[in-house]
């Protein structure tokens, strides 16, 4: 880890204003992703500031429906507050279904939009990557790839976004605010990650000075139909290999609106409107939802060791889908697949 | 072939070979304040047992990875390898230094010694904290709930199901 | 003896060093702290074989905060020859001397440590070192290594001969099994980092505070190293955040401390970093064929184990992978092969159970298919074949009670009701299997000694510089202690992990509890003939006469035992000659055992397993155990418990990753390396069978160590079997290895 100075932002503003004066300069919220980064010298910033103690750390209900959440809550706390119990528990369930009991009391929601990805290489400053330094080379593409993306990833990059959080997020067509130093703006979650493509050391659509504010949620939270699928290699405290968000708006037995988000397969939350589109009207059913899962991996690609995620990612989202449609979302805690 | 052993990233091309300018940081330890100078990179953990010499929270990763350095910060489990000891300023923390009152063993602690929950011993104050910590969001819990929530401390002497009876025996169950 | 009626030994007490350890009292390696402390980091290779060209310190030496950068080109003194690194427990080879000169042997080798004022400005230098490599081509592919490695040498650890001819009872044999089994390189991952505190004290000799399993190997490994009187320094490890066998050879950091001290005639203290430990060795991964041949009624006729392992190039190390086999079953053609691929890596050291953890889950699980292609029950296949002798020595056994394992296993976990075809029990969407498998280990004992200060005021201080890793040994030597020095449990203390104690092998291979329990009661004996003689120098004596077995040490007194109203209180012996204590040290040494002797078990474990998805869940053990006397029900219970949970790690979890390219490992962290955590964990039940062993040692103990381990991957890997058809011989068994 490098020598840092430090410094508490007051405000908002004052965050931003002082991060745009100092290139290089990282916030620190919870500090669960940057610290590790930092002891791995993977990140190096020369300032940190420090905006765990700003207040936006409230749950607010948005005129009209829907609910704000600010970037600093934690984890644990997100999921515990009663509107997202009550009205958003996928949000919840996904929060629940993350990292530890301890992490998620530390990590914030503007933190777990920008952690980073866990590919091994990543981490480790004696191999190459282009994430860490564009044009080193990838070294994950033709080495150990089995927790490596199926999707949209490119020749420059084959790493996944971690969270579980988000994909609850991208599923519930969750915004993202942001504040520069002149202006705000907002940016739909499935806009906020990026795609690698040619640039893959840019893992989101934020800019450097920019600061995230809050997360909304429009009204619709799908409180009946839901499930949060993780898949991981052991039962807690694992990232996933695959998860799936899966909601459902029914009508009878009818699909009137799908919303299916995928983690653990992609450089973003992966979701996929044709699909949900396709999937109105149709009957909630094994069909259907087969159908949903085989047009979502159409396009998916295998690295050498992970080919076996487009089959289990397509059985997820089945499973996901039927527990939805059920009323009987994933537990958390028991960790039998109901 | 020079290898530089940090591949370095533009931002710290140069980073600062000065020494670190040291910061005054209050912390509140087990009811005890104390104020030290620390620089900014000294983890909370590291403060705990590098500078206050309170060496019962361990640490067995570094990296969040483990559980080992639990402590309660404001009454909530975190892990203290994770967070800087400068943004902990004011913070009041328990260590599982801070558990026993008056020389008797906290119910966890006696609970955790009744029931042989550890072996080497070295998750246990994490495992303590982290339990403490579960118990004072004050929830009933089910054996598969103390298990979910227990399941960032890691112990390699594999300890779980006596972990899981000594939680059960402090909740008043046994 | 006198062991008429234990009350301490066998009884479930509490750990005695629990209180230290609940309240964080306990101090660890890393915990020791002196005026003027320099804090090291650790700087490691990044390529995996060649020659260091050069190191550039400068810029690490501008650190503020920094004190010195020691590499091969600056350090202090060390020996040169590779017998002054070859501790008790190194294989044939020559051993890794650290910071020793510009050669490259494995990635991740440490090349220098930066030493500063605060392990932080130590961290920092080090990213600031620049190394030029001459790069050499390094080969770090097991399995492409497979057909160029190389007979085992005929060692100590040499597979045993064969017997019989093993090709002409496979060709008759009417049912056949043949197939590979493998299980990945793994890493031991004990919580506490690797760390050493080396401290000078005012007489310029140094005390080193070291995570170790053997403070007396370090010693002397020290010594040999730095050319050290023995009387100068002190190894100390009073506890230890597990070990697991990582800790039984010195590990590098302890060369890199005291080279710091020596350097700067400072204390000094080098942590290891969670990857780094990864570097210190490795259950060495292995591919393993198994062919079986037996009769239609399941009777064995022959059984041939070939092996490969993995090792470095400087050392060869390996077990008897493939011994195991040709013991636990009668049969009477057995063969073995071992191989070595010698690869650019670290050499692998003794895992829990090394070789049976591996051997044995290879063997049970060729039992599960030949008892599946013999359309039998798997406990009858293994009954039909069992053994009262040893079958490489033909030897009987002091004793064995495996058979009820079997049977008080089987019936705690319900295996009447088990349908024998695969995929036949299900719950819903899962599909439930039932695994059983067979364990076995050794049952060792070393030559051991003991010091007991006995105090007039009824106190006794027991003293042995064995190791408690985590095993229960504080706790055990003070039962025994407490037993036969007919004392309360809390007027015994314990000093151990002291390398100024009385001699002890390393903590390991599961012989600590019998030889330091043995050891305990013979020095006992000596102590009772002394306060004997002490009692019969009273006037009027009431145990006039009697030989030191005639009598006892009981309630704080020595009685006799034919008349327990004749007694003398041990105070009064001792008070009578003036003396405040007595002390004895006594070296107990075990007779060659004339009989066979193997702990055994037998393993039951139950799968849930999401039919569509793969997800597995173990979600009850039974571990039925036959280890002799059992000296603590508790801490035995949990041994056993925890080498269960170490089975589950490796049936389903464990596997260190190493990419070829780079000749590294790329899972060096526990999120990535997985180990079970909490709620992996179910219901583990443990049942230990009446076992008694007259002819083992004094007190019939065997050990516990490493038997918990034993067949429960096998277990699994056979219920996973059950479950769903599918039978997956290479670990860890992962979801996706279900799918294919
Ligand atoms: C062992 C381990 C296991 C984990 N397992 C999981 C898991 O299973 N699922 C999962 O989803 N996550 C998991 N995590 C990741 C964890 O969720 C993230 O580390 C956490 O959410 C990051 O939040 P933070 O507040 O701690 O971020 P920090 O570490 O403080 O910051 C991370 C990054 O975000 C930036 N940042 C933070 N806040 C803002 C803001 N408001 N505006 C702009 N930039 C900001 C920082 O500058 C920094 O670059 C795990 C982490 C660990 C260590
Ligand atoms: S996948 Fe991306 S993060 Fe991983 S090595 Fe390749 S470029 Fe780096
Ligand atoms: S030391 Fe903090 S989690 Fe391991
Ligand atoms: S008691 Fe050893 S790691 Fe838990």
């Amino acid at each position: 880890m490098i020598n840092f100075d430090y410094v508490r932002a007051t405000s908002a503003a004052d965050a931003v204003s002082r991060i745009a004066a100092f290139p290089g300069a990282k916030f620190i919220a919870g500090g669960t992703n940057l610290v590790d980064l930092m002891k791995e010298d993977v990140e190096r910033p020369p300032r940190l500031i420090d905006i765990s103690r700003l207040p936006l750390n409230r749950v607010e209900d948005i005129q009209g429906g829907g609910l704000r959440i600010g970037a600093l809550i934690a984890n644990a706390d997100l999921a515990g507050a009663p509107p997202v119990a009550q009205r958003y528990p996928l949000l919840g369930d996904a929060l629940r279904a993350g990292a530890s009991g301890q992490l998620r009391n530390m990590a914030s929601v503007g933190g777990n939009l920008m952690q980073r990805t866990r590919c091994c290489y990543f981490y480790d400053l004696a191999t190459p990557c282009n994430k860490r330094r564009p044009g080193d080379g990838c070294s994950a593409r033709d080495g150990l790839n089995r927790a490596h993306a199926i999707l949209g990833a490119s020749v420059a990059c084959v790493a996944t976004h971690p969270s579980d959080m988000c994909v609850a997020l991208a599923a519930l067509d969750a915004i993202v605010h942001v504040r520069g130093p002149t202006e705000g703006r907002a940016l739909a979650l499935t806009d906020f990650h990026r795609l690698p493509g040619d640039t893959p050391d840019r893992d989101t659509n934020l800019e450097p000075d920019e600061l995230i504010t809050a997360v909304e949620l429009p009204p619709k939270g799908f409180a009946e139909h839901y499930s949060y699928l993780k898949i991981r290699d052991r039962l807690s405290y694992a990232f996933a290999l695959v998860s799936v968000a899966a909601a459902l708006d029914l009508d009878g037995d009818r699909i009137r609106e799908a919303r299916i988000a995928l983690g653990g397969v992609a450089h973003k939350p992966w979701r996929d409107a044709r699909v949900e589109d396709a999937m109105r009207g149709e009957p909630a059913n094994a069909a259907t939802f087969g159908a949903a899962a085989q047009a979502l991996l159409r396009d998916a690609r295998a690295l050498a060791h992970n080919a076996f995620k487009i089959d289990l990612a397509a059985r997820t989202v089945v499973r996901a889908l039927t527990q939805a449609a059920r009323g009987t979302p994933q537990s958390q805690t028991d960790k039998r697949i109901g | 072939m020079t290898q530089l052993q940090t591949t370095e990233v533009p931002a710290a091309k140069n980073p600062s070979l000065a020494p670190p300018d040291k910061l005054a940081v209050t912390l509140i330890v087990n009811g005890v304040e104390q104020t030290l100078r620390l620089a900014p990179w000294t983890t909370l953990l590291d403060a705990l047992r590098d500078h206050l010499n309170l060496t019962g929270t361990k640490k067995g990763c570094d990296h969040g990875q483990c559980g080992a350095c639990t402590v309660l910060v404001e009454g909530r489990r975190i892990n203290s390898c994770l967070t800087f000891a400068v943004m902990q300023d004011g913070a009041r923390i328990t260590t599982i230094e801070g558990l026993a009152r008056n020389g008797v063993l906290h119910p966890l602690q006696q609970a955790f010694t009744d029931h042989d929950a550890f072996q080497c011993g070295y998750c246990t104050p994490g495992q303590i904290c982290s339990a403490a910590g579960l118990l004072a969001e004050g929830k009933p819990l089910t054996r598969d709930e103390i298990r979910e929530a227990m399941s960032g401390n890691i112990c390699r002497c594999g300890a779980y199901p006596n972990i899981v009876a000594a939680i059960e025996q402090a909740m008043g169950r046994t | 003896m006198s062991l008429s009626a234990p009350t301490c030994i066998g009884a479930s007490v509490s750990r005695i060093d629990g209180p230290a350890k609940v309240t964080g009292a306990a101090k660890y390696a890393a915990e020791y702290v002196a005026p003027d402390l320099a804090h090291g980091y650790v700087v490691t290779s990044r390529i995996a074989r060649g020659r260091i060209r050069r190191i550039d310190v400068s810029r690490a030496r501008r650190v503020a905060g920094v004190i010195d950068v020691l590499t091969h080109d600056n350090r202090p003194q060390m020996a040169a020859q590779d017998d002054a690194y070859r501790d008790d427990v190194a294989p044939e080879g020559a051993p890794f001397r650290p910071l020793y000169n510009d050669r490259i042997l494995f990635s991740g080798q440490p090349i220098a440590v930066v030493l500063a004022e605060d392990p932080e400005a130590a961290r920092f230098a080090a990213t600031l070192l620049g190394v030029d490599y001459d790069e050499e081509p390094h080969v770090t592919d097991f399995l492409g290594q497979r057909d160029a490695a190389v007979a085992a040498p005929k060692g100590a650890f040499g597979p045993p001969p064969a017997r019989g001819s093993v090709e002409t009872a496979l060709e008759a044999a009417p049912v056949r099994h043949d197939a590979d089994y493998y299980v990945p390189a793994e890493t031991h991952n004990p919580m506490e980092l690797y760390a050493t505190t080396a401290i000078w004290d005012a007489d310029g000799r140094l005390t080193v505070y070291d995570k170790t399993q053997g403070v007396q190997n370090a010693h002397t490994y020290l010594c040999g190293v730095f050319g050290l009187k023995p009387e100068d320094l002190r190894v100390m490890s009073p506890y230890m955040g597990g070990g697991f066998g990582s800790g039984l050879r010195p590990q590098y950091q302890v060369v890199l401390a005291v080279l710091a001290a020596k350097a700067l005639r400072r204390p000094a203290r080098v942590v290891l970093t969670r990857a780094q430990m990864f570097e210190l060795g490795y259950r060495p991964a292995m591919i393993q064929r198994i062919s079986l041949g037996a009769d239609a009624d399941g009777t064995l006729r022959a059984i041939a184990h070939d092996a490969v392992t993995m090792t470095s190039r400087y050392e060869d190390f390996y077990r008897q992978e493939t011994g195991w086999s040709g013991l636990l079953y009668a049969c009477a053609n057995a063969s073995y092969a071992h191989r070595l691929a010698r690869l650019d890596l670290p050499t692998p050291c003794d895992m829990r159970a090394p070789s049976a953890a591996t051997g044995v889950y290879a063997l049970e699980c060729a039992m599960d298919e030949l008892a599946v292609a013999l359309n039998m029950d798997p406990i009858a296949l293994r009954l039909k074949n069992y053994s009262e002798r040893d079958q490489h020595s033909g030897d009987p056994y002091s004793s064995k009670n495996l058979r009820a394992c079997y049977e008080q296993g089987a019936e705690a976990f319900g295996w009447a009701g088990r349908a024998p075809e695969p995929r036949a029990m299900r719950d819903g969407d899962e599909l439930i299997g039932w695994g059983m498998a067979t364990g076995v280990w050794e049952a060792l004992q070393m030559s051991i000694g003991v010091r007991i200060v006995l105090s007039a005021n009824g106190h006794a201080e027991v003293s042995c510089a064995t190791s408690d890793i985590g095993t229960g040994t504080y706790t055990i030597m003070a039962q025994v202690a407490a037993d036969m020095l007919g004392l309360p449990l809390q007027d015994i203390s314990i000093r151990l992990g002291d390398s100024t104690l009385p001699r002890s092998p390393v903590e390991g291979g599961s012989w600590i509890a019998a030889s330091v329990a043995n050891g305990i009661a013979a020095t006992a004996d000596a102590i009772r003939a002394d306060v004997l003689r002490l009692a019969q120098g009273l006037p009027h004596a009431p145990l006039a006469g009697a030989g030191p077995d005639d009598v006892e040490l009981a309630e704080g007194c020595v009685v006799s035992r034919a008349d327990p109203s004749r007694r003398t209180p041990i105070a009064d012996a001792l008070r009578h000659a003036r003396l405040e204590r007595i002390e004895r040290e006594h070296l107990t040494e075990f007779a060659a055992p004339k009989l066979a002797h193997n702990t055994h078990s037998a393993v039951f474990a139950e799968v849930r397993i999401d039919e569509d998805l793969g997800l597995i869940r173990v979600t009850r053990v039974v571990s039925a155990v036959a280890a002799g006397r059992i000296l603590n029900a508790k801490t035995a219970r949990s041994q056993i418990m925890g080498g269960v949970v170490w089975g589950v790690g490796m049936a389903l979890h464990e596997e260190t990753l190493i990419d070829p390219a780079f000749g590294r490992i790329m899972n060096a962290n526990i999120a990535d390396y997985h180990v079970p955590v909490n709620a992996d964990i179910h219901d583990i039940e443990v049942i230990f069978v009446d076992e008694p062993d007259a002819e083992i040692n004094h007190l019939g103990v065997k050990g516990l160590g490493e038997i918990g381990i034993v067949g429960v991957a096998a277990a699994i890997a056979n219920a996973v079997y059950h479950a769903t058809g599918t039978r997956v011989r290479d670990l860890p068994i992962t979801l996706d290895k279900l799918r294919r």
